[in-house]
């Protein structure tokens, strides 16, 4: 057995830890007394160090050992928390990350050792306090060690150890080290009750354990340990050059363990009045309980404050078996599609009970795959959380003051949406930091607020879901745009004459357009909005920018809700079948022919007040006209109106078929297709049909 | 040259010109499909297959090469190709599939000379009387670069 089988639960906690302490180290800041949060803080830096020290990761182990000193001392108001120490404390913070990174790379944390973090924390913590770290460390660790021996006068039923009864050849053993001039320490460990993994939990004990000798015994056996076959205690024997102390210390270091006992084992004992201990034993067993549970009751607020929920209702699932299932309900979708359609072409459509029994099956399928989807989603607060402290350290870096105003952290998005989302969104927060906001100075000469302000809202909207990022900064200057879009070539003079505003700031999102004047190492160097775009759209959302000059720059984007399985509209585009997804649909219209009208060479339709972009999809997908267009001048046009943001087109189709689930399949990157053209998926009759995101066309 | 390992490879027909695949690359050979045309694509690609349930592409190997297109028969087949063991499959139209037969390193020679089509050839394998023209499939469903 060895540790690596941890490592994913070394990491996610980690992760968990590091983040905790972000946020509440950010917290701190502002209220240096809030005591709480200076507990969480002590909490979280304990844990951290008790599990990167078991899983062997040195360098992580001391700077968490360091850092955990001083918030020691803050807990202990011999210190006050002011802006330098975060500083130091952030930077920790980072370094620690930096080892997470490599431990997930290579499951080694790397040679860099931060010593001069660790200086640096070492320096607060001698002229903050004026005593010595080392003595304080010490008392700490007499306090333990006084703590185990007065237990050990009041509750000596706990040493379970003690009537355990051993094998001949263990005494021996034990007779053996004994000779040898080593301690035989007998322990008795007590694994929290909320503890999920305890299996793991014993292990990483038992390995502190062997850095200090030899374990001769366990009880329950290290494989029903790993197996979890016990309650929340077990005892060890361990062969050793250390006393208990340093024993019991360096086993609650690990996190999750309650409480550890441990003693000299003595071998008389309970081996050489075997028949006694064993009856004795389970006397003891009852009376131990109702003792373990009353201590609980008394130590476990002092050692854990209630911050976790005492139990998790919920079960990691690997996101591959997720994915699995979605690709198992998108099947079942296609077979029910399937079953439709030869229902609706033979005579079984009579049959009523037979079309009764397909609804149920349609509204089944329809729920399963709502319900899969639910489970792939995760709230968005899983990204946005680590946002505050980014703008806290911008803050810093550009000597500007900002407040992050965060809303709907709780808005759920597909779980690969989520992964995605994190760097488009912090890149505009960077651009918003950065371009958006003035000076203090500025704003405080344009009768501003000095402090800005940015703001992130997400929020379901249909079936999409929208993130906001919002300044109150400057707001784009769209004449500069304009010039420098003439000045790049883009477009000419009399272009940018004709052009709207938006049409305008469409340009921020071109490759290597930045109107930044100077480039910052934040942002700034043209490889900002046009890659936010792309990544955008790879993930079937889009953005737009809205601007008010002197007032502020807010990003819009919107994200579909999952990417699986959507509501489409099915049309024929002269002989060929598209599907249109339903959520950039807006209405369809009949439009006689003589309603379109040219202007400009192109030709719009006026739709109850607004003007419309007529598209012949047909062109554009060089399809073959189909024979009823053939055959003459229709009078009237189909024609789907889709909208994007605030703007509409019109896209002429020649026939409907009606609404229908469908299920998006790539297909694949060996063909090359117009953005167009954003997926395939299989008809009920087995039929590969096109999924056309109409957005593109707008 | 004991050591060479014969592999084995399947003959395709494209009119009397015969094409050998290396059995490695084949996951299967299916009867031809109705395909759905994908605008805007690659010309030698014919467009999308239902494969169980898959969106599978398919090119022409006629078009590929550079040939006359010539009209679906009975005999047509699509080959689904894996160029690589965990790459998504793809179809490869042929006008007939023939046989399977074994060549080892000593029956292909390999072509000296570079050409625009023969680009997809791995050389000529010689087998009884015949010619065959191995085919590099990685570098034929390979989107060109350039572009």
């Amino acid at each position: 057995m060895d540790v690596s089988q941890y490592l994913e639960i070394f990491i996610d906690e980690t992760k968990e830890h590091l983040q905790n302490l972000n946020e509440h180290l950010l917290i701190l800041e502002k209220e240096p007394d809030n005591e709480n949060t200076i507990n969480e803080i002590f909490r979280a830096a304990h844990s951290l160090k008790g599990m990167a020290g078991t899983m062997g990761f040195k360098r992580m182990q001391r700077l968490t050992h360091d850092m955990e000193n001083v918030f020691s001392e803050v807990r202990a108001g011999n210190m006050k928390v002011s802006s330098g120490l975060v500083d130091v404390l952030f930077r920790g913070l980072d370094a620690l990350e930096n080892y997470l990174a490599n431990i997930l790379e290579s499951a080694d944390e790397g040679t860099e050792d931060n010593e001069d973090i660790i200086n640096e924390l070492n320096n607060i913590l001698k002229s903050g306090v004026g005593g010595s770290t080392q003595a304080e460390g010490k008392v700490t660790v007499s306090e333990v060690a006084s703590k185990v021996e007065a237990k050990a006068v009041e509750a000596n039923d706990k040493y379970k150890f003690k009537h355990i009864k051993l094998d001949e050849h263990e005494i021996n053993a034990i007779k053996k080290a004994k000779e040898m001039g080593l301690n035989v320490v007998g322990l008795t460990v007590y694994i929290q009750e909320n503890c999920v993994l305890k299996g793991a939990r014993a292990f990483m004990v038992n390995r502190t354990l062997e850095e200090h000798g030899d374990i001769i015994k366990l009880d329950p056996s290290a494989q029903d340990l790993e197996d979890e076959k016990y309650d929340y205690d077990y005892s060890a024997f361990v062969v050793t050059k250390d006393t208990p102390e340093v024993l019991a210390k360096n086993a609650m270091d690990v996190s999750e363990v309650k409480e550890v006992v441990a003693d000299y084992y003595q071998l008389s004992e309970a081996n050489q009045t075997p028949s006694v201990a064993v009856s004795s034993d389970t006397n003891a067993q009852s009376s131990k309980n109702q003792e373990t549970s009353s201590l609980k009751a008394g130590k476990a607020p002092a050692a854990k404050p209630a911050a976790k929920p005492v139990v998790n209702r919920s079960v990691r699932v690997d996101i591959e078996k997720l994915d699995v299932l979605m690709n198992l309900v998108s099947e079942l979708i296609i077979a029910k599609n399937g079953l439709i359609s030869v229902s609706s072409e033979t005579d079984i459509m009579l049959n009523s009970t037979f079309h009764e029994h397909i609804e149920y099956l349609e509204r089944i399928t329809t729920n399963l795959h709502e319900s899969v989807m639910k489970t792939r989603m995760v709230p968005i607060e899983s990204v946005v959380n680590r946002f505050p402290r980014m703008i806290r350290d911008l803050s810093k870096k550009l000597n500007k003051n900002m407040e992050l105003y965060m809303t709907g952290e709780d808005t759920e998005l597909d779980r690969t949406v989520i992964d995605e989302i994190g760097d488009p969104l912090m890149h505009l927060l960077r651009n918003a930091a950065d371009h958006g906001l003035e000076s203090n100075e500025e704003r405080e000469r344009l009768g501003k607020n000095p402090v800005g302000s940015i703001f992130l809202d997400a929020y379901q909207e249909g079936n999409n879901v929208v993130i906001e990022v919002r300044d109150d900064g400057a707001g784009i200057n769209v004449e500069k745009v304009r010039n420098k879009a003439i000045e790049r070539g883009t477009i000419t003079a009399d272009q940018a004459e004709r052009m709207s505003d938006k049409e305008i700031i469409d340009f921020l999102f071109q490759p290597s357009f930045s109107t930044a004047e100077k480039v910052s190492d934040i942002s700034g160097r043209g490889v900002g909005l046009d890659v936010v775009k792309t990544k955008i759209e790879a993930l079937g959302g889009e953005i737009e920018a809205k601007t008010k000059l002197g007032e502020g720059t807010n990003f819009i984007i919107r994200l579909p809700l999952t990417l699986a399985i959507i509501q489409a509209l099915m049309v024929i585009i002269g002989t060929e079948k598209y599907a249109l997804p339903l959520g950039s649909i807006q209405t369809v219209e009949n439009i006689p022919d003589t309603e379109i009208k040219k202007v400009q060479g192109k030709e719009v339709v006026n739709l109850r007040g607004s003007i419309i972009p007529i598209i012949h999809l047909n062109q554009v997908l060089d399809c073959e006209k189909s024979e009823d267009t053939d055959e003459g001048e229709t009078k009237e046009h189909l024609v789907v109106i889709v909208k994007k943001g605030e703007r509409f087109a019109g896209i002429i189709v020649d026939q409907l078929l009606g609404q229908q689930e469908i299920v998006i399949k790539s297909i694949g990157k060996y063909i090359k297709c117009p953005k167009l053209i954003s997926g395939a998926t299989i008809l009920g009759n087995g039929e590969v049909a096109l999924i056309l995101d109409v957005n593109t066309l707008v | 040259m004991a050591a060479e390992e014969a592999k084995q490879y399947i003959i395709i027909k494209l009119g009397n010109d015969s094409y050998g695949i290396e059995i490695k690359y084949i996951e299967s050979i299916i009867v031809m499909q109705r395909i759905t045309r994908v605008p805007k694509s690659q010309p030698y690609f014919k467009g999308v297959i239902n494969l169980r349930g898959e969106v599978v592409p398919v090119l022409s190997l006629r078009k590929r090469l550079g040939l006359e297109e010539a009209q679906d028969t009975p005999a047509t087949r699509i080959i689904i190709v894996r160029p690589e063991e965990q790459a998504a499959p793809i179809g490869i139209i042929v006008d007939e599939v023939r046989e399977v037969i074994s060549l080892t390193g000593n029956d292909i020679d390999r072509l000296s000379y570079e050409d625009d089509r023969i680009n997809f050839s791995l050389g000529i394998g010689k087998h009884e009387s015949q010619l065959i023209n191995i085919l590099n499939i990685t570098a034929m469903v390979e989107t060109e670069k350039q572009n």
